[in-house]
């Protein structure tokens, strides 16, 4: 693990959050915009074990925040669908320029 | 050896996620989606943490992406439906794009002081078990090499109140994901069927 070093784990990180926001804008599918959510939130818990495995001080926070940060992105998937299939069933489509009502 | 891996695996992920943000059709999306997880829980066993890989694989790749698929089959109006963006949220994209990934090679170019990477894996199941409860061993565990003297002195760690918080949070979101997704009694006709129906 020295030979490889903390920065390639990190520019691979920070190249699925980066997926995850170009995904999150580029999709008018809402269920797209919720895998762009999901990329986003795999690139921070891989943030988190990354340190963990270079910062020896820290290699059970990491993983313990890494383990959290898995669970609470599953809650968010199953909330998230139930709205999208709210939304379905409200406006007839997952297209998220239909849902205008709040608009001013 | 390890760069090998660390190569095939980063091929994997980014291919993968490249693939998600700029493929048009949802399905596909959710398959690319799958090699990225993957690739992902991969990188968790490389860096030798076993146990965040294995919750990897069970949570994202058995349980969130089974969801997603659910939610596209429900939501499926053709089955090859793709929906356009406009070009301005594409003009959004490149330069968000760009601003995010010139941030990280300009944080990342310099390159990080690579420290000393624990030899082996990372403390596994027990450990953390251990530490989500708060009854760690001080004595099998010498708190050292911590960055700051200070930090030496801390209290041990103890992840027990975020694990309770974590666990009744996750039981008031279903029961709300299920009080969400319950059948309507008489669902109000969509707008694209009455469309359909008037001529």
């Amino acid at each position: 693990m020295n030979d490889l070093g903390p920065t390639p784990l990190l520019l691979l990180a920070s190249g699925l959050f980066l997926c995850g926001v170009v995904c999150m804008i580029l999709k008018r599918n809402l269920i797209g915009i919720l895998m762009g959510v999901e990329l986003v939130l795999n690139a921070a818990a891989l943030n988190f074990a990354i340190f963990a495995r270079f910062n020896p001080a820290f290699e059970i926070e990491g993983q313990v925040f890494a383990l959290f940060a898995i669970v609470l992105a599953a809650a968010e998937a199953a909330l998230a669908l139930a709205i999208v299939l709210n939304f379905y069933h409200r406006h007839g489509t997952v297209d998220v320029d239909a849902g205008r009502e709040l608009k001013g | 050896m390890i760069v090998a891996l660390f190569v095939v695996l980063a091929t994997i992920t980014l291919g993968g996620a490249i693939a998600v943000a700029l493929d048009r059709n949802v399905v596909r999306a959710a398959v690319w989606l799958l090699f990225t997880l993957l690739g992902v829980a991969g990188i968790y066993l490389l860096l030798g943490a076993d146990f965040v890989g294995a919750t990897q694989i069970l949570v994202y790749v058995g349980g969130t992406l089974v969801l997603l698929v659910f939610g596209v089959m429900l939501t499926a109006q053709a089955p090859f439906m793709q929906l356009q963006s406009h070009w301005t949220d594409r003009l959004a994209a490149i330069v968000v794009a760009g601003l995010i990934g010139s941030i990280a090679v300009l944080v990342l170019w310099p390159g990080l002081p690579s420290g000393t990477a624990r030899e082996g894996s990372l403390p596994g199941t027990a450990k953390l078990g251990e530490a989500l409860l708060g009854v760690e061993d001080e004595s099998q565990f010498p708190l050292t090499n911590l960055p700051i003297g200070a930090a030496r002195n801390r209290p041990r760690t103890a992840y027990l109140l975020p694990f309770e918080v974590i666990s009744v949070h996750l039981l008031v979101v279903l029961i709300a994901a299920a009080y969400l997704a319950r059948p309507r009694l008489a669902p109000p006709p969509a707008p694209s069927q009455q469309a359909e129906e008037k001529p």
